[in-house]
């Protein structure tokens, strides 16, 4: 982690470049460092420092007995987090892969997710459970879903997901603080991208959506690994003379209604991005959200710019398969202007 | 590492202390003990039936038979100790000191836990199957973590060890020497599939050498047998001697719940020769040989249950009034947004039901 090492002292005040992956190593670190209940575990989180390097150095750092690998089973790791966390400790465990979670589903649904509501409270599960999603690294079958709707579907549990290195160390501080179970989703394809980033523990709360970009036209709704690509898509529109807003969601459950329909009242226009398949995806919740709070201010239909309906592709078409900047484009070209326009002729 | 052949004894059918290698005979006053709480278990059994009967329970799961096990394993513990309950272990949830109100709030249909795990250490009671054996794992590895010597019994039955979660937690404890004791009651079916279709092993106990886990085999009608495998199990964990799996051979006397019609898949012949096994008499016989109970004391006894089952009998058949609001009340720490506007949307439309047309 040469971002780690280069940036030296904790609390650190001018920005530094960091990467993803190096933001999220800190953030780790700082808080195993600052609360002895904080524990990693997971499947080569230890000696190997995980298969992204995310974990690398704490093992050494924090000991076997705080940072450790554990055997093989993702069903195992959740549900040991499950007893420790009712035991006083705050577990942030790994599942190596976004589809090599899924063993682990019975625990987290069932379990995590229920266990503060059905004992009224008296159960408070922190766990933390960090899971890299998503695609547009080149990987092979199994190693590329985004997941995200199968979580944020399941009440009990907060589901989040930062797309910038800056974001992936306040949110992962803050979901280690929180005494929910987090669904911490990270966008593999960003974690060695890089930013100039304060990273400190504060700034717009787990729960809240951020304001990316400002714009007047359309509003694009974005989160984790599709972020970049609407930015890039806001700067190609702007030079067709359109004023791109873009939104990042960073929190999928609870979904921040307030930022996001604020923004889609000011432009009147909405397109959602994201890599998961459209069919009962994360995009038509945002879209039924929009409808219903909005309907009003709108000027055309929702639209949402994702995945297909299939399962990942293998790597020599995904490329076919991932939102990129003409479809977006695409999308929000379709979104009425003409009509706007003769509206506001007649 | 291996179980015994046969399952490890203390007490024949007739009551008669047999010797039995490596098993120490309870105290004269725990004996005695656990005869009171298998009293109080099987009246407190018969009384959740009577109730699900009388529609105050919406489904109740009997441990009729198992009381030798259900009370042994939880008298065996420790308070620092921890039990990881299932939805059969209502009698043991009880014996541990949890308002038998409180047990039956779930199977009421009031909530779903209805104690506060923390004040007696028992977790809620687990429906699904084998999922509470890794917190189990989790619970006592983070007790040698903070440096407490705290043991994890979790309740297993022998349908629940074909479960994945069986073996992830059995290989998570043995990996960690975690201080747990998986406690397998295997009462020879899961709802109509008997053992002969659910493995090929020897014995459940037999499971634990492939995972590095000494297994013991006992015979889950002597109470006196349970109780002092398990002693023997939890002593050794809380002096980080690891985790053991025990397999209490016992037999479910009762259908599966009220719900279920056992004649479908087992014969009477059968039920009737472990009636004849009953661990409640068992273990009567031999105290009453040893001169540790009387008559009286029995009906002593008995007026105690009675009372008991009386009492609980009085508060559930009160009528509940579970609060609406609830609902929306304890899925986060504190309540979303989104929760909150339901939460309204629900309050406003019993406010309009309780409006006169």
């Amino acid at each position: 982690m040469t971002a780690v090492a280069e940036t030296g002292a904790r609390s650190q005040v001018t920005p530094a470049t960091v990467t993803m992956a190096a933001a999220l190593n800190r953030a780790l670190a700082d808080a195993l460092r600052e609360d002895d209940s904080v524990l990693v575990f997971g499947e080569d989180v230890g000696t190997l420092g995980g298969v992204f390097r995310v974990t690398d150095g704490l093992a050494a750092e924090f000991g076997e007995a705080r940072v450790f690998d554990t055997p093989l089973s993702e069903a195992g790791i959740a549900g040991t987090a499950i007893g420790m966390a009712m035991n006083g400790l705050r577990p942030v465990i790994e599942m190596q892969f976004d589809a090599f979670a899924y063993p682990a589903f019975e625990q987290i649904t069932s379990h995590l997710a229920k266990m503060h509501n059905r004992t009224r409270g008296r159960v408070a599960l922190p766990v933390v459970i960090r899971i890299p999603y998503g695609g547009g690294i080149g990987g092979v079958e199994h190693h590329c879903d985004s997941s995200e709707a199968y979580y944020a579907h399941t009440a009990g549990l907060r589901v989040v997901t930062p797309a910038t290195p800056g974001d992936a160390y306040a949110l992962l501080r803050q979901a280690i603080e929180c005494p929910d179970p987090v669904i911490f989703l990270e966008p593999k394809r960003r974690y060695w991208s890089k930013e100039a980033a304060v990273l400190e523990p504060g700034g717009p709360g787990l729960d809240r959506a951020v304001v990316r970009r400002a714009g007047r036209d359309v509003t694009l709704i974005a989160y984790g690994g599709t972020l970049a690509t609407a930015l890039e898509a806001a700067d190609a529109a702007a030079e067709d003379g359109r004023s791109v807003e873009v939104v990042d969601l960073r929190s999928l459950s609870p979904f921040d209604d307030e930022t996001v329909t604020a923004s889609v009242r000011r432009t009147g226009r909405a397109v959602v991005v994201h890599e998961a398949s459209r069919f009962c995806g994360y995009g038509a919740e945002v879209a039924a959200r929009l409808s219903e709070q909005c309907f009003h201010y709108l000027e055309a239909p929702v639209l949402r710019v994702t995945g297909f309906d299939i399962p990942y592709p293998p790597p020599h078409l995904e490329e076919f398969h991932l939102p990129g900047v003409d479809r977006i484009l695409d999308a929000i070209d379709s979104l009425q202007w003409q009509e706007t326009a003769a509206k506001a002729g007649a | 590492m291996l179980p015994t052949e046969t399952p490890l004894t203390l007490l024949d059918a007739d009551g008669r202390a047999v010797p039995s290698a490596g098993l120490d005979m309870p105290a004269d006053d725990v004996l005695v003990a656990l005869h009171r709480h298998m009293v109080l278990a099987r009246r407190f059994d018969t009384q959740a039936m009577a109730l699900t009967k009388q529609g105050r329970l919406a489904v109740y799961p009997s441990a009729r038979g198992q009381e030798a096990s259900e009370i042994g394993a939880v008298l065996a513990l420790r308070r620092a100790d921890w039990l990881f309950p299932t939805y059969r272990d209502s009698m043991a949830v009880v014996c541990r000191g949890v308002d038998p109100v409180e047990v039956l709030t779930l199977l009421r249909g009031d909530w779903h836990c209805g104690y506060d795990p923390y004040v007696h250490r028992v977790a809620p009671q687990c429906t699904p199957l084998a999922t509470n054996a890794p917190h189990a794992v989790g619970l006592a590895h983070a007790a040698r973590l903070k440096g407490e010597d705290s043991v994890a019994l979790v309740m297993l039955g022998d349908g629940a060890t074909s479960e994945g979660d069986t073996h992830a937690a059995l290989n998570f404890a043995a990996v960690w020497q975690a201080p747990v004791v998986f406690f397998v009651q295997n009462n020879g079916y899961a709802i109509s599939v008997p053992l002969a279709k659910q493995t090929a092993a020897p014995s459940l106990a037999h499971k634990g050498i492939g995972y590095g886990i000494p297994g013991v085999l006992v015979d889950g009608n002597d109470a006196a047998a349970v109780y002092a495998a398990v002693r023997r199990a939890v002593t050794s964990a809380a002096a980080g001697g690891g985790p053991v799996l025990i397999e209490a051979l016992t037999y479910r006397v009762e259908a599966h719940t009220n719900a279920d019609d056992a004649t479908r898949y087992r014969d009477t012949a059968e039920v009737d020769g472990w009636l004849a096994r009953d661990p409640l008499a068992r273990l009567r016989l031999h105290l009453a040989g040893r001169g540790l109970l009387d008559e009286s004391a029995v009906a002593g006894l008995d007026a105690e249950a009675e009372a008991q089952a009386a009492a609980l009998r009085e508060r559930m058949n009160t009528d509940t009034a579970a609060d609406p609001a609830d609902l929306c009340r304890y899925v986060y720490a504190e309540q979303t947004q989104s929760l909150h506007w339901q939460q309204r949307e629900l309050a406003w439309e019993l406010a309009a039901a309780e409006e006169p047309r």
